[in-house]
């Protein structure tokens, strides 16, 4: 009995990290910026990339993910500096530019690297809970993305540059009146949120085989927890993790994966129905 | 608002049908709607290159050979799914992503009828018929969660893309015998195959549409049918009505119209428009797998649109064949790197023009010619 209730905990647990995990860059990009970025899979693949080499060149594995982590914000800087900075008043257009980017990262990686690269093993080993043999490396991913969540809070509302670009995103031009250098604060936000996904890489790509369409894998999951939870992060990717990670592990527990996958796209299609603005717009809209 | 030119904000006309009153012969009507002010082209100038282009189009097939020709019939299988994605995006300014997963759907549903049914007494007609209508109900359902709750067009593009490739990820893994509909096996990742071309019923036998000559004109009749159809229907108050949506749905709303029925009208269009070409794709290779609903795939529509130009159904239709000639060529000289010239095209298409290259292009030339009263 309690083995299958800590089963059940540990499907939802993983589920849950790898929503919040992979959809945080796309949620700050879109939340702070309104843009939604296509490229956000291929930032995932280049952090996983990144830290898989640096692993293999000797570097301590949490060192690595980081290091891939840095290097995926600093693509997304360059990206924004030359790219989305044009494209601000233009959602669609940006969108369909982070497209394009998107195939040419993809195909440019399978052009240059082929089409698969050796990957490093899981980590930390196993444990056994009532006869069922769980992995180690997840449930510090449960921990993980649960740290992510409050390092983001922390930075966002109890830190002076977190205050600044709260302001930039709700009124751009008194922030710039009052000093704020709005286009650095852009930059460095589509940089967070780059660099979020390739922390995403970096943590999942032990776990998975490194090929240049890995992007996609996390493609689905992360648009439908970033539509349900609307604008906000906390208020609404983080919720919405929860609730999408419920109905995830219990549709593939049922009928596997596929299944999973399937569940999440038919509640977003009744989500946005029901509520246009997601969570958080539901949860925010009596204070407005 | 600004720089629209000549579309202005279309409001005007659909207020009152800018019409004479005393056209009341309803084809007249229609035949007026050919030229407008939701298209280019206008005047003896414009319609005389029209007849050249369409004389061009009929008599290149004497001068080439049946497997270039066929190959030609090929290109203009996606021009449906193209135009239909520009009413959606260009005209009613809500950008889909996946139109791929109409096409794939009545690709597959032509499959299983036809496998199942056969060809007999031109029921791949029938199969065609149905198999768009499947379609155009997956867009009908769709299209109303989205539209009827209000989703803003960022989300449209999100929600539709994400169908499409969890539709590829069923699709792919449908390998085993018990997937299968009646006689048809779907086959997984290596898809479907075996279904009969279109055939249509002819004294003395069927005249079997393979990818030949036939076949081409066949398609070069429906796409002119369609884009013909398009330019009176964009034109007429409905496609006003449309415009008026994408410059500004509240003043719209305002206006009186239900912003939401014509949102979902329009998709439903170029959902069914993208069946066509899921059908006719079929038909013509006499196969169809789940990479037709894939990423690359989801986008390739998307950059022919956005290259010729969204906000006209001539440049989208030019500028979708030049690039699939071009992705074509390219995939033969240098097969890997196909999809990053595509991707840079895309990239450069939206930052330098974002009207479309074509369009670009087309206003120019009509700016040039303006004096002499012609538009090309």
């Amino acid at each position: 009995m309690l083995s299958t209730l800590f089963s059940f905990f540990y499907q939802f647990g993983d589920a849950f990290a790898f929503l919040v995990i992979a959809s945080m860059g796309l949620a700050i990009i879109f939340g702070m910026m309104g843009v939604i970025n296509l490229a956000h899979g291929e930032f995932i693949m280049c952090g996983a990339y990144t830290t898989v080499s640096f692993a293999q060149l000797g570097l301590p594995l949490p060192l690595a993910i980081v290091g891939g982590s840095l290097v995926a914000g600093l693509m997304g800087m360059l990206l924004e500096v030359t790219i989305i900075r044009h494209l601000y008043n233009r959602p669609l257009d940006s969108i369909v530019a982070t497209w394009g980017i998107s195939m040419i990262a993809t195909q440019g990686v399978l052009i240059v690297l082929g089409s698969t690269m050796q990957g490093v093993g899981t980590p930390l080993g196993s444990f056994t809970v009532g006869g069922f043999s769980y992995s180690t490396y997840r449930l510090v991913l449960m921990g993980i993305a649960v740290l992510l969540l409050v390092g983001l809070y922390l930075l966002f509302y109890h830190t002076r540059a977190g205050v600044i670009a709260r302001a930039t995103i709700q009124l751009p031009l008194m922030a710039r009146a009052t000093g704020v250098d709005t286009g650095r604060v852009y930059t460095l936000t589509f940089g967070l949120g780059a660099a979020l996904a390739g922390l995403a890489g970096g943590l999942y790509a032990p776990t998975m085989t490194l090929v240049p369409t890995m992007g996609a894998t996390f493609m689905v999951e992360s648009f439908v927890t970033v539509v349900i939870g609307g604008g906000d992060i906390f208020l609404g990717a983080a919720p919405a993790a929860a609730i999408l990670a419920v109905i995830r592990s219990g549709l593939t527990a049922w009928q596997g994966q596929l299944f999973g996958q399937i569940g999440l796209l038919i509640t977003v299609i009744i989500v946005i129905r029901v509520l246009p603005g997601g969570l958080s717009g539901w949860i925010l809209g009596g204070r407005k | 608002m600004t720089g629209q030119g000549k579309y202005g904000l279309g409001v005007g006309p659909s207020l009152i049908d800018a019409t004479p009153q005393q056209q009341r012969n309803t084809l007249a009507l229609w035949l007026s709607r050919l030229e407008g002010p939701q298209t280019m082209g206008r005047g003896r100038g414009f319609w005389i290159g029209f007849a050249l282009a369409v004389l061009v189009a009929v008599i290149y097939p004497m001068f080439v050979d049946g497997w270039t020709v066929g190959n030609t019939a090929y290109f203009l299988v996606w021009t449906f799914m193209a135009m239909g994605l520009g009413v959606i995006w260009g005209y009613a300014g809500s950008l889909s992503f996946g139109q791929t997963a109409f096409f794939g759907l009545a690709g597959y549903g032509y499959g299983v009828l036809t496998l199942n049914f056969g060809a007999a007494y031109g029921f791949t007609l029938l199969a065609l018929a149905l198999s768009v209508c499947l379609a155009a109900l997956l867009a009908v359902v769709v299209g109303y969660f989205m539209f009827y709750g209000r989703v803003q067009g960022v989300f449209i593009g999100i929600v539709t893309l994400s169908i499409t490739l969890v539709f590829q990820a069923f699709m792919a893994q449908t390998a085993g015998p018990e997937w299968a509909i009646g006689a048809a096996r779907l086959n997984g990742f290596n898809g479907m195959s075996g279904m009969p071309p279109l055939t249509i019923p002819w004294s003395g036998g069927h005249v079997l549409l393979y990818a030949d000559t036939a076949l081409y004109y066949v398609l070069l009749g429906l796409m002119l049918v369609v884009y013909l159809g398009l330019r009176m229907l964009l034109n007429a108050p409905f496609g006003n009505v449309l415009v008026a949506i994408r410059e500004n749905p509240e003043r719209a709303e305002m206006l009186g119209y239900d912003v939401r029925r014509y949102q979902l009208l329009g998709f439903v269009i170029g959902g069914a428009l993208a069946g066509l070409s899921g059908v006719l794709y079929t038909a013509w290779g006499q196969y169809i797998t789940p990479s037709s609903m894939g990423i690359t795939a989801a986008a390739l529509p998307v950059i022919w649109v956005a290259f010729g130009g969204r906000k006209d159904v001539t440049a989208t239709l030019i500028g979708t064949l030049v690039m699939i000639f071009l992705y074509q060529w390219l995939t033969i000289y240098g097969s890997q790197y196909a999809i990053v010239v595509m991707g840079t095209i895309l990239v450069l298409t939206v930052l330098f023009a974002p009207e479309g290259i074509v369009l670009t292009l087309m206003r120019w030339i009509a700016a040039r010619l303006k004096p002499a009263g012609g538009q090309p």
